[in-house]
Protein backbone atom coordinates (compact mmCIF):
# COMPACT_ATOMS: atom_id res chain seq x y z
CA UNK A 1 0.00 0.00 0.00
CA UNK A 2 1.28 2.85 -1.01
CA UNK A 3 2.17 6.31 1.44
CA UNK A 4 0.21 9.06 0.24
CA UNK A 5 2.22 11.84 1.40
CA UNK A 6 0.50 14.95 1.68
CA UNK A 7 3.32 17.66 1.46
CA UNK A 8 3.39 20.96 4.04
CA UNK A 9 3.31 23.98 1.58
CA UNK A 10 5.17 27.06 3.24
CA UNK A 11 3.78 30.10 3.51
CA UNK A 12 6.74 31.33 1.57
CA UNK A 13 7.18 28.96 -1.19
CA UNK A 14 11.22 29.60 -1.98
CA UNK A 15 11.63 28.44 1.87
CA UNK A 16 12.16 24.90 1.08
CA UNK A 17 11.34 23.20 -2.16
CA UNK A 18 8.27 20.47 -2.83
CA UNK A 19 9.09 17.32 -4.63
CA UNK A 20 10.04 18.88 -7.66
CA UNK A 21 10.66 17.01 -10.73
CA UNK A 22 14.04 17.80 -12.28
CA UNK A 23 12.71 18.13 -15.94
CA UNK A 24 10.41 20.81 -15.07
CA UNK A 25 13.57 23.40 -15.54
CA UNK A 26 15.51 20.79 -17.65
CA UNK A 27 17.87 22.93 -19.69
CA UNK A 28 16.56 23.90 -23.21
CA UNK A 29 18.01 21.40 -26.03
CA UNK A 30 17.34 23.03 -28.91
CA UNK A 31 15.15 20.83 -31.33
CA UNK A 32 14.27 22.99 -33.97
CA UNK A 33 10.90 21.71 -33.14
CA UNK A 34 8.29 24.45 -32.87
CA UNK A 35 4.82 24.48 -30.98
CA UNK A 36 1.77 27.06 -30.04
CA UNK A 37 1.69 29.03 -27.76
CA UNK A 38 -1.72 30.80 -28.30
CA UNK A 39 -1.41 31.95 -31.79
CA UNK A 40 1.98 32.67 -31.27
CA UNK A 41 5.04 30.04 -32.62
CA UNK A 42 7.51 29.09 -30.19
CA UNK A 43 10.43 27.26 -29.94
CA UNK A 44 8.82 23.53 -28.14
CA UNK A 45 11.43 24.28 -25.41
CA UNK A 46 10.29 27.80 -24.49
CA UNK A 47 6.13 26.34 -23.80
CA UNK A 48 6.44 24.74 -20.72
CA UNK A 49 8.40 28.07 -18.96
CA UNK A 50 6.06 30.79 -20.60
CA UNK A 51 2.99 28.79 -19.13
CA UNK A 52 4.28 28.94 -16.09
CA UNK A 53 4.89 32.47 -16.42
CA UNK A 54 0.87 32.86 -17.47
CA UNK A 55 0.25 30.08 -14.62
CA UNK A 56 2.61 31.93 -11.71
CA UNK A 57 0.51 35.08 -13.00
CA UNK A 58 -2.79 34.39 -12.78
CA UNK A 59 -2.68 31.80 -9.71
CA UNK A 60 -4.03 34.01 -6.87
CA UNK A 61 -6.88 35.10 -8.98
CA UNK A 62 -7.43 32.21 -10.75
CA UNK A 63 -10.80 30.93 -9.16
CA UNK A 64 -12.36 34.93 -9.44
CA UNK A 65 -11.53 35.01 -13.22
CA UNK A 66 -12.77 31.58 -13.95
CA UNK A 67 -16.15 32.97 -12.24
CA UNK A 68 -16.21 35.82 -13.62
CA UNK A 69 -15.40 34.92 -17.14
CA UNK A 70 -18.01 31.81 -17.33
CA UNK A 71 -20.35 33.61 -15.06
CA UNK A 72 -20.26 31.04 -12.76
CA UNK A 73 -20.80 28.45 -15.43
CA UNK A 74 -17.37 26.63 -15.06
CA UNK A 75 -19.07 25.57 -11.68
CA UNK A 76 -21.86 23.21 -13.50
CA UNK A 77 -19.52 21.97 -15.96
CA UNK A 78 -17.17 20.95 -13.15
CA UNK A 79 -20.29 19.61 -11.15
CA UNK A 80 -21.23 17.45 -14.24
CA UNK A 81 -17.99 16.53 -14.70
CA UNK A 82 -17.76 14.42 -11.13
CA UNK A 83 -21.22 13.45 -11.24
CA UNK A 84 -20.59 11.60 -14.85
CA UNK A 85 -17.61 9.89 -13.07
CA UNK A 86 -19.32 8.66 -9.99
CA UNK A 87 -16.55 8.16 -7.82
CA UNK A 88 -17.42 6.05 -5.09
CA UNK A 89 -19.94 4.11 -6.41
CA UNK A 90 -18.39 1.11 -6.59
CA UNK A 91 -15.84 1.47 -3.88
CA UNK A 92 -12.73 3.87 -2.87
CA UNK A 93 -10.56 4.93 -5.71
CA UNK A 94 -6.89 5.91 -5.80
CA UNK A 95 -7.51 8.86 -8.29
CA UNK A 96 -4.78 11.17 -9.59
CA UNK A 97 -5.89 14.53 -10.75
CA UNK A 98 -3.44 16.24 -12.89
CA UNK A 99 -2.95 20.10 -13.65
CA UNK A 100 -5.16 20.00 -10.83
CA UNK A 101 -4.01 23.19 -9.04
CA UNK A 102 -6.24 24.78 -7.55
CA UNK A 103 -8.28 21.63 -6.09
CA UNK A 104 -11.70 22.29 -7.85
CA UNK A 105 -11.87 18.49 -9.29
CA UNK A 106 -10.39 17.00 -6.61
CA UNK A 107 -12.32 18.59 -4.04
CA UNK A 108 -15.26 17.63 -5.77
CA UNK A 109 -14.21 14.07 -6.17
CA UNK A 110 -13.91 13.60 -2.25
CA UNK A 111 -17.34 15.49 -1.72
CA UNK A 112 -19.13 13.20 -3.89
CA UNK A 113 -17.41 10.14 -3.11
CA UNK A 114 -18.52 11.03 1.11
CA UNK A 115 -21.97 12.70 0.55
CA UNK A 116 -23.53 9.84 -2.07
CA UNK A 117 -21.33 6.55 -0.82
CA UNK A 118 -20.03 7.12 2.59
CA UNK A 119 -16.64 7.16 1.36
CA UNK A 120 -13.77 8.34 3.46
CA UNK A 121 -11.29 6.19 1.68
CA UNK A 122 -11.04 7.31 -1.58
CA UNK A 123 -7.85 9.26 -2.20
CA UNK A 124 -6.93 12.17 -4.73
CA UNK A 125 -3.42 13.16 -5.40
CA UNK A 126 -3.36 16.34 -6.72
CA UNK A 127 -0.97 17.06 -9.68
CA UNK A 128 0.21 20.51 -10.43
CA UNK A 129 3.66 21.63 -13.03
CA UNK A 130 2.95 25.00 -11.17
CA UNK A 131 3.70 25.73 -7.30
CA UNK A 132 1.58 28.76 -7.30
CA UNK A 133 -1.40 26.73 -8.64
CA UNK A 134 -1.07 24.55 -6.12
CA UNK A 135 -0.40 26.79 -3.11
CA UNK A 136 -4.11 28.41 -3.98
CA UNK A 137 -5.05 24.98 -3.62
CA UNK A 138 -3.44 23.74 -0.75
CA UNK A 139 -4.90 27.14 0.84
CA UNK A 140 -8.63 25.81 -0.33
CA UNK A 141 -8.41 22.49 0.80
CA UNK A 142 -7.18 23.47 4.31
CA UNK A 143 -10.77 25.40 4.67
CA UNK A 144 -12.19 21.85 4.28
CA UNK A 145 -12.33 18.62 6.71
CA UNK A 146 -9.62 16.82 4.26
CA UNK A 147 -6.90 19.20 5.40
CA UNK A 148 -4.06 16.98 6.85
CA UNK A 149 -5.37 13.71 5.95
CA UNK A 150 -4.13 11.31 4.13
CA UNK A 151 -7.63 12.24 1.44
CA UNK A 152 -5.82 14.40 -0.80
CA UNK A 153 -2.05 15.73 -1.30
CA UNK A 154 -0.34 17.48 -3.50
CA UNK A 155 2.55 16.91 -5.45
CA UNK A 156 4.42 19.17 -8.20
CA UNK A 157 5.17 17.60 -10.82
CA UNK A 158 5.03 17.11 -14.90
CA UNK A 159 2.10 15.81 -16.51
CA UNK A 160 4.08 14.59 -19.64
CA UNK A 161 6.67 13.28 -17.48
CA UNK A 162 5.46 11.93 -13.94
CA UNK A 163 8.28 10.53 -11.87
CA UNK A 164 8.47 6.98 -11.97
CA UNK A 165 9.51 6.09 -8.78
CA UNK A 166 6.37 8.09 -7.04
CA UNK A 167 3.78 7.84 -9.69
CA UNK A 168 3.93 3.90 -10.63
CA UNK A 169 2.92 1.72 -13.58
CA UNK A 170 -0.98 0.48 -13.05
CA UNK A 171 -1.69 2.54 -9.56
CA UNK A 172 -4.23 4.58 -10.38
CA UNK A 173 -8.58 3.80 -10.55
CA UNK A 174 -9.17 7.30 -12.11
CA UNK A 175 -7.04 9.84 -13.82
CA UNK A 176 -8.77 13.54 -14.32
CA UNK A 177 -7.16 16.46 -15.86
CA UNK A 178 -9.28 19.32 -16.44
CA UNK A 179 -9.00 22.63 -18.46
CA UNK A 180 -5.03 21.54 -18.05
CA UNK A 181 -4.58 19.59 -20.90
CA UNK A 182 -4.50 22.29 -23.90
CA UNK A 183 -1.40 23.74 -21.63
CA UNK A 184 0.90 21.18 -22.39
CA UNK A 185 3.81 20.87 -24.61
CA UNK A 186 2.75 17.15 -25.75
CA UNK A 187 -0.58 16.55 -25.48
CA UNK A 188 0.58 12.90 -26.55
CA UNK A 189 3.50 12.55 -24.03
CA UNK A 190 0.62 13.24 -21.31
CA UNK A 191 -2.05 10.95 -22.51
CA UNK A 192 0.82 8.38 -22.48
CA UNK A 193 1.93 8.82 -18.71
CA UNK A 194 -1.90 8.45 -18.33
CA UNK A 195 -2.08 5.00 -19.81
CA UNK A 196 0.79 4.06 -17.95
CA UNK A 197 0.07 5.05 -14.11
CA UNK A 198 -3.54 3.93 -14.31
CA UNK A 199 -4.72 0.03 -14.05
CA UNK A 200 -6.32 -2.17 -16.67
CA UNK A 201 -9.81 -1.33 -16.32
CA UNK A 202 -9.46 2.11 -14.96
CA UNK A 203 -10.86 5.48 -16.55
CA UNK A 204 -9.54 8.71 -18.11
CA UNK A 205 -11.37 11.51 -18.11
CA UNK A 206 -10.97 14.70 -19.66
CA UNK A 207 -12.67 18.30 -19.75
CA UNK A 208 -11.45 20.94 -21.52
CA UNK A 209 -12.75 23.65 -24.19
CA UNK A 210 -13.65 22.37 -27.43
CA UNK A 211 -14.58 22.85 -30.76
CA UNK A 212 -18.27 24.70 -30.99
CA UNK A 213 -20.01 23.43 -33.96
CA UNK A 214 -22.89 25.60 -34.17
CA UNK A 215 -21.81 28.91 -36.39
CA UNK A 216 -24.13 31.35 -34.22
CA UNK A 217 -22.89 29.96 -31.58
CA UNK A 218 -19.42 30.01 -32.28
CA UNK A 219 -19.33 33.76 -33.30
CA UNK A 220 -20.83 34.69 -30.09
CA UNK A 221 -18.39 32.92 -28.51
CA UNK A 222 -15.54 33.87 -30.17
CA UNK A 223 -16.82 37.44 -29.63
CA UNK A 224 -17.31 37.22 -25.81
CA UNK A 225 -13.78 35.56 -26.03
CA UNK A 226 -11.65 37.86 -27.67
CA UNK A 227 -13.53 40.83 -26.21
CA UNK A 228 -14.53 40.41 -22.90
CA UNK A 229 -12.26 38.30 -21.53
CA UNK A 230 -8.81 39.87 -22.08
CA UNK A 231 -10.82 43.22 -20.59
CA UNK A 232 -11.81 40.89 -17.87
CA UNK A 233 -7.91 39.99 -17.13
CA UNK A 234 -7.11 43.23 -16.97
CA UNK A 235 -9.70 45.00 -14.61
CA UNK A 236 -9.78 41.92 -12.03
CA UNK A 237 -6.26 40.97 -12.44
CA UNK A 238 -4.27 43.75 -14.10
CA UNK A 239 -2.96 40.91 -16.98
CA UNK A 240 -4.32 41.03 -20.45
CA UNK A 241 -1.72 38.93 -22.05
CA UNK A 242 -2.48 36.02 -19.88
CA UNK A 243 -6.23 36.03 -20.58
CA UNK A 244 -5.11 36.76 -24.43
CA UNK A 245 -3.03 33.44 -24.03
CA UNK A 246 -5.55 31.20 -22.40
CA UNK A 247 -8.35 32.11 -24.77
CA UNK A 248 -5.94 31.79 -27.62
CA UNK A 249 -4.94 28.25 -26.75
CA UNK A 250 -8.66 27.16 -26.89
CA UNK A 251 -8.31 27.65 -30.49
CA UNK A 252 -5.47 26.00 -31.27
CA UNK A 253 -7.01 22.77 -29.08
CA UNK A 254 -7.81 19.59 -31.33
CA UNK A 255 -11.94 18.87 -32.32
CA UNK A 256 -13.87 16.11 -30.36
CA UNK A 257 -13.06 13.75 -32.80
CA UNK A 258 -9.46 14.48 -33.23
CA UNK A 259 -8.81 14.48 -29.65
CA UNK A 260 -10.72 11.43 -29.05
CA UNK A 261 -8.21 9.93 -31.59
CA UNK A 262 -5.22 10.90 -29.79
CA UNK A 263 -6.88 9.36 -26.57
CA UNK A 264 -6.98 5.99 -29.04
CA UNK A 265 -3.86 6.51 -30.04
CA UNK A 266 -2.04 6.17 -26.72
CA UNK A 267 -3.82 2.55 -26.04
CA UNK A 268 -7.08 3.71 -24.28
CA UNK A 269 -10.47 2.30 -25.65
CA UNK A 270 -13.56 4.84 -26.28
CA UNK A 271 -16.77 5.15 -26.82
CA UNK A 272 -17.51 5.88 -30.65
CA UNK A 273 -16.85 8.97 -32.76
CA UNK A 274 -20.23 10.75 -31.73
CA UNK A 275 -21.16 13.25 -29.00
CA UNK A 276 -22.49 10.93 -26.23
CA UNK A 277 -19.71 8.32 -27.52
CA UNK A 278 -15.82 8.77 -27.06
CA UNK A 279 -16.64 12.77 -25.58
CA UNK A 280 -19.78 14.42 -24.30
CA UNK A 281 -19.86 18.29 -25.10
CA UNK A 282 -21.28 20.47 -22.20
CA UNK A 283 -23.19 24.14 -23.80
CA UNK A 284 -23.10 23.22 -27.78
CA UNK A 285 -18.65 22.26 -27.14
CA UNK A 286 -17.85 25.17 -25.51
CA UNK A 287 -16.50 22.63 -22.88
CA UNK A 288 -16.23 18.85 -23.83
CA UNK A 289 -15.68 15.65 -21.74
CA UNK A 290 -13.36 13.08 -23.05
CA UNK A 291 -13.04 9.53 -21.65
CA UNK A 292 -11.10 6.89 -22.35
CA UNK A 293 -10.65 3.10 -20.41
CA UNK A 294 -7.22 0.79 -20.33
CA UNK A 295 -7.56 -1.92 -21.44
CA UNK B 1 16.76 60.28 -25.70
CA UNK B 2 16.17 57.50 -27.51
CA UNK B 3 13.07 57.40 -25.20
CA UNK B 4 11.74 61.02 -26.47
CA UNK B 5 10.19 59.54 -30.23
CA UNK B 6 8.80 56.55 -29.27
CA UNK B 7 5.73 57.06 -29.70
CA UNK B 8 5.40 58.76 -32.86
CA UNK B 9 8.49 56.95 -34.46
CA UNK B 10 7.25 53.49 -34.50
CA UNK B 11 3.83 54.07 -35.39
CA UNK B 12 5.42 53.86 -39.02
CA UNK B 13 7.64 50.63 -38.71
CA UNK B 14 5.74 47.75 -39.49
CA UNK B 15 4.85 46.19 -36.57
CA UNK B 16 2.70 43.09 -36.75
CA UNK B 17 -0.25 43.02 -33.71
CA UNK B 18 -0.13 40.06 -31.35
CA UNK B 19 -3.50 39.86 -31.32
CA UNK B 20 -4.12 39.27 -35.07
CA UNK B 21 -4.16 35.54 -36.12
CA UNK B 22 -0.30 34.98 -37.15
CA UNK B 23 -0.38 31.28 -37.47
CA UNK B 24 -1.86 30.17 -40.61
CA UNK B 25 -1.36 26.74 -40.17
CA UNK B 26 -4.03 24.24 -40.84
CA UNK B 27 -7.82 25.75 -39.34
CA UNK B 28 -9.12 28.83 -39.71
CA UNK B 29 -9.13 30.31 -36.46
CA UNK B 30 -12.01 32.78 -35.47
CA UNK B 31 -10.39 35.40 -33.74
CA UNK B 32 -11.60 39.49 -34.03
CA UNK B 33 -9.11 41.75 -36.81
CA UNK B 34 -7.59 44.15 -35.10
CA UNK B 35 -5.50 47.04 -36.25
CA UNK B 36 -1.70 47.52 -35.80
CA UNK B 37 -0.77 49.00 -32.59
CA UNK B 38 0.77 52.53 -33.68
CA UNK B 39 3.24 52.57 -30.67
CA UNK B 40 4.99 50.12 -28.28
CA UNK B 41 2.30 48.53 -25.82
CA UNK B 42 -1.21 50.10 -28.09
CA UNK B 43 -3.90 47.83 -27.72
CA UNK B 44 -6.50 49.01 -30.09
CA UNK B 45 -10.24 48.93 -29.11
CA UNK B 46 -13.56 48.65 -30.19
CA UNK B 47 -16.32 51.05 -28.95
CA UNK B 48 -17.83 48.18 -27.44
CA UNK B 49 -14.93 47.10 -25.56
CA UNK B 50 -14.03 50.78 -24.92
CA UNK B 51 -17.25 51.20 -22.87
CA UNK B 52 -17.11 47.90 -21.23
CA UNK B 53 -13.20 48.67 -20.15
CA UNK B 54 -14.34 51.93 -19.34
CA UNK B 55 -17.06 50.87 -16.52
CA UNK B 56 -15.05 48.34 -15.70
CA UNK B 57 -12.24 50.57 -14.70
CA UNK B 58 -14.02 52.81 -13.09
CA UNK B 59 -15.85 50.74 -10.76
CA UNK B 60 -12.39 49.33 -10.16
CA UNK B 61 -10.82 52.46 -8.75
CA UNK B 62 -13.37 52.99 -6.81
CA UNK B 63 -13.07 49.16 -5.17
CA UNK B 64 -9.60 49.31 -5.23
CA UNK B 65 -7.95 52.53 -5.03
CA UNK B 66 -4.52 51.25 -5.38
CA UNK B 67 -4.72 49.96 -9.06
CA UNK B 68 -3.15 52.79 -10.60
CA UNK B 69 -3.49 50.95 -13.81
CA UNK B 70 -7.30 50.91 -13.73
CA UNK B 71 -7.56 54.96 -12.84
CA UNK B 72 -4.72 55.39 -15.94
CA UNK B 73 -7.64 52.89 -18.31
CA UNK B 74 -10.44 54.93 -16.69
CA UNK B 75 -8.68 58.39 -17.58
CA UNK B 76 -7.70 56.88 -21.45
CA UNK B 77 -11.32 55.21 -22.49
CA UNK B 78 -13.27 58.10 -20.97
CA UNK B 79 -11.13 61.21 -22.69
CA UNK B 80 -12.98 61.85 -25.51
CA UNK B 81 -12.27 65.11 -27.72
CA UNK B 82 -10.00 66.39 -23.99
CA UNK B 83 -6.58 65.32 -25.25
CA UNK B 84 -7.26 66.87 -28.99
CA UNK B 85 -8.25 70.02 -26.87
CA UNK B 86 -5.26 70.03 -25.36
CA UNK B 87 -3.01 69.12 -27.68
CA UNK B 88 -4.35 72.16 -29.90
CA UNK B 89 -3.68 74.53 -26.36
CA UNK B 90 -0.46 73.25 -26.55
CA UNK B 91 0.24 74.01 -29.89
CA UNK B 92 -0.93 77.88 -29.64
CA UNK B 93 1.95 78.12 -27.16
CA UNK B 94 5.88 78.38 -28.14
CA UNK B 95 6.55 76.29 -24.74
CA UNK B 96 3.76 73.71 -25.33
CA UNK B 97 4.96 73.63 -29.14
CA UNK B 98 8.34 72.99 -27.72
CA UNK B 99 7.19 69.68 -25.57
CA UNK B 100 5.10 68.70 -28.48
CA UNK B 101 8.10 68.38 -31.08
CA UNK B 102 10.67 67.20 -28.68
CA UNK B 103 8.29 64.60 -26.85
CA UNK B 104 9.94 64.67 -23.17
CA UNK B 105 10.07 61.92 -20.78
CA UNK B 106 10.12 61.83 -16.94
CA UNK B 107 11.63 58.79 -15.40
CA UNK B 108 14.87 57.82 -13.17
CA UNK B 109 16.66 57.82 -16.46
CA UNK B 110 15.98 61.12 -17.78
CA UNK B 111 16.30 62.94 -14.55
CA UNK B 112 19.56 63.28 -12.92
CA UNK B 113 17.89 63.38 -8.74
CA UNK B 114 21.49 63.97 -7.55
CA UNK B 115 22.11 67.69 -9.48
CA UNK B 116 18.37 68.46 -8.40
CA UNK B 117 19.46 67.60 -5.19
CA UNK B 118 21.97 69.98 -5.56
CA UNK B 119 19.59 72.86 -6.69
CA UNK B 120 19.10 75.97 -4.13
CA UNK B 121 15.78 75.29 -1.60
CA UNK B 122 13.04 77.55 -2.69
CA UNK B 123 13.82 76.04 -6.42
CA UNK B 124 11.06 73.97 -8.67
CA UNK B 125 14.23 71.49 -9.03
CA UNK B 126 14.70 71.12 -5.52
CA UNK B 127 11.42 71.00 -4.55
CA UNK B 128 10.29 68.01 -6.80
CA UNK B 129 13.36 66.09 -5.35
CA UNK B 130 12.28 66.79 -1.54
CA UNK B 131 8.85 65.81 -2.37
CA UNK B 132 9.80 62.75 -4.02
CA UNK B 133 11.83 61.83 -0.49
CA UNK B 134 9.13 62.70 1.64
CA UNK B 135 6.61 60.93 0.26
CA UNK B 136 8.76 58.06 -0.92
CA UNK B 137 7.88 58.03 -4.65
CA UNK B 138 10.04 57.39 -7.74
CA UNK B 139 9.70 59.10 -10.93
CA UNK B 140 9.02 55.78 -12.36
CA UNK B 141 5.41 54.37 -10.89
CA UNK B 142 3.51 55.90 -13.80
CA UNK B 143 1.47 53.29 -16.55
CA UNK B 144 2.01 53.49 -19.91
CA UNK B 145 -0.59 54.56 -22.28
CA UNK B 146 -2.19 51.68 -24.19
CA UNK B 147 -5.86 52.56 -25.09
CA UNK B 148 -5.58 56.12 -27.32
CA UNK B 149 -5.04 55.22 -30.99
CA UNK B 150 -3.26 58.39 -32.39
CA UNK B 151 0.54 58.44 -31.14
CA UNK B 152 0.72 62.18 -30.58
CA UNK B 153 -2.24 62.13 -28.88
CA UNK B 154 -1.26 58.99 -26.81
CA UNK B 155 2.41 61.48 -25.71
CA UNK B 156 0.18 63.82 -24.88
CA UNK B 157 -1.69 61.44 -22.38
CA UNK B 158 1.48 60.27 -20.84
CA UNK B 159 2.94 63.67 -20.74
CA UNK B 160 -0.25 64.13 -18.21
CA UNK B 161 0.33 61.25 -16.24
CA UNK B 162 4.07 61.69 -16.00
CA UNK B 163 3.69 65.32 -15.38
CA UNK B 164 1.10 64.83 -12.51
CA UNK B 165 4.13 64.34 -9.16
CA UNK B 166 5.17 67.69 -10.98
CA UNK B 167 1.92 69.11 -9.77
CA UNK B 168 2.40 67.63 -6.63
CA UNK B 169 5.36 69.19 -6.31
CA UNK B 170 4.28 72.26 -7.12
CA UNK B 171 1.56 72.57 -4.34
CA UNK B 172 3.05 70.47 -1.77
CA UNK B 173 0.26 67.54 -2.11
CA UNK B 174 0.89 64.59 -0.09
CA UNK B 175 0.11 61.35 -1.74
CA UNK B 176 -3.15 60.20 0.63
CA UNK B 177 -6.16 59.86 -0.27
CA UNK B 178 -7.74 63.29 0.63
CA UNK B 179 -4.65 65.78 -1.47
CA UNK B 180 -5.11 63.19 -4.49
CA UNK B 181 -8.21 64.06 -5.09
CA UNK B 182 -8.26 67.68 -4.29
CA UNK B 183 -5.23 67.72 -6.90
CA UNK B 184 -7.65 65.44 -9.29
CA UNK B 185 -10.39 68.02 -8.56
CA UNK B 186 -7.94 71.05 -9.93
CA UNK B 187 -7.00 68.82 -12.84
CA UNK B 188 -10.47 68.94 -14.05
CA UNK B 189 -10.50 72.36 -13.46
CA UNK B 190 -7.21 73.05 -15.47
CA UNK B 191 -7.24 70.45 -18.13
CA UNK B 192 -10.40 69.13 -18.66
CA UNK B 193 -10.20 64.80 -18.73
CA UNK B 194 -13.73 63.17 -17.66
CA UNK B 195 -11.86 60.82 -15.33
CA UNK B 196 -10.80 63.55 -12.93
CA UNK B 197 -14.40 64.90 -12.55
CA UNK B 198 -15.36 61.11 -12.04
CA UNK B 199 -12.94 60.30 -9.74
CA UNK B 200 -14.25 63.11 -7.38
CA UNK B 201 -16.64 60.07 -6.85
CA UNK B 202 -14.15 58.17 -5.14
CA UNK B 203 -15.15 60.75 -2.01
CA UNK B 204 -17.26 58.33 -1.04
CA UNK B 205 -14.99 56.80 0.29
CA UNK B 206 -13.28 59.31 2.43
CA UNK B 207 -14.47 59.71 6.45
CA UNK B 208 -16.96 62.38 6.64
CA UNK B 209 -14.78 65.13 8.06
CA UNK B 210 -11.85 64.90 5.45
CA UNK B 211 -15.36 64.79 2.72
CA UNK B 212 -16.71 67.95 4.35
CA UNK B 213 -12.96 69.23 3.75
CA UNK B 214 -12.88 68.31 0.44
CA UNK B 215 -15.75 69.80 -1.08
CA UNK B 216 -16.03 72.48 1.36
CA UNK B 217 -12.51 74.01 0.65
CA UNK B 218 -10.14 72.19 -1.96
CA UNK B 219 -12.58 71.60 -4.40
CA UNK B 220 -13.43 75.85 -4.20
CA UNK B 221 -9.37 76.28 -4.41
CA UNK B 222 -9.05 73.65 -7.03
CA UNK B 223 -12.40 75.49 -9.51
CA UNK B 224 -11.02 78.86 -8.90
CA UNK B 225 -7.73 77.90 -9.09
CA UNK B 226 -7.50 75.55 -12.03
CA UNK B 227 -9.71 77.99 -14.54
CA UNK B 228 -7.71 81.15 -13.47
CA UNK B 229 -4.12 78.84 -14.02
CA UNK B 230 -2.58 78.80 -17.58
CA UNK B 231 -3.12 75.04 -19.24
CA UNK B 232 0.08 73.32 -16.92
CA UNK B 233 0.25 71.13 -20.19
CA UNK B 234 1.95 73.82 -21.76
CA UNK B 235 4.75 73.76 -18.86
CA UNK B 236 8.22 72.87 -19.92
CA UNK B 237 8.94 71.63 -16.29
CA UNK B 238 12.02 70.42 -17.90
CA UNK B 239 13.28 73.88 -18.26
CA UNK B 240 12.45 75.28 -15.21
CA UNK B 241 14.33 73.51 -12.68
CA UNK B 242 15.84 76.46 -11.55
CA UNK B 243 13.10 78.69 -10.75
CA UNK B 244 12.25 80.26 -8.07
CA UNK B 245 9.08 78.32 -6.53
CA UNK B 246 6.89 81.62 -5.69
CA UNK B 247 7.95 83.29 -9.16
CA UNK B 248 6.84 80.26 -10.94
CA UNK B 249 3.73 80.14 -9.20
CA UNK B 250 2.80 83.78 -10.07
CA UNK B 251 3.84 82.93 -13.35
CA UNK B 252 1.51 79.88 -13.86
CA UNK B 253 -1.62 82.20 -12.31
CA UNK B 254 -1.68 79.64 -9.48
CA UNK B 255 -1.55 80.13 -5.60
CA UNK B 256 -0.85 77.25 -2.51
CA UNK B 257 -4.66 75.33 -1.08
CA UNK B 258 -5.57 75.60 1.97
CA UNK B 259 -3.50 74.06 4.94
CA UNK B 260 -3.92 70.56 5.92
CA UNK B 261 -2.91 68.38 2.73
CA UNK B 262 0.59 69.82 1.84
CA UNK B 263 3.92 68.51 2.91
CA UNK B 264 5.63 70.94 5.58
Amino acid sequence: MQATRSIRLPRKLSACRLIHNHSILRSSDPSGRTTSFGFRTVPEESKESLVKGVFDSVASKYDLMNDASSLGVHRLWKDSFVDTLKPGRKGPLRCIDVAGGTGDIALRILDHARENYADRETTVEIVDINAQMLKEGFTRFKKTMYHNTPQVSFHEANAQELPASQFKNDSYDLYTITFGIRNCTSIPAVLSEAYRVLKPGATFACLEFSKVNNPLLSTLYDQYSFTVIPLLGTILAGDRDSYQYLVESIRKFPSQPEFAQMIRDAGFSTGGDFDGGAWTDLWGGIASIHTGVKI
Amino acid sequence: MSQARSFVALAASSRSSSHAATNRKSRSVHTIPRPKPAYPGHIPLTPFENGFLAVGSALMSLIDTRRADMVAACGETTAGSTLVKLRDIMLESPEGRRILKEMPRINSQTLDLEKLRSLPENTFGRAYVGWLDTCKVTPDSREPVHYIDDPELAYVMQRYRETHDFYHALFGFKVSALPELALKAFEFSNLGFPMTALSLGASIRLKPPQRARLWGEFVPWAARCGSHARCLLTVYWEERWGQDLDEMKKELGVWNPPAGITIP
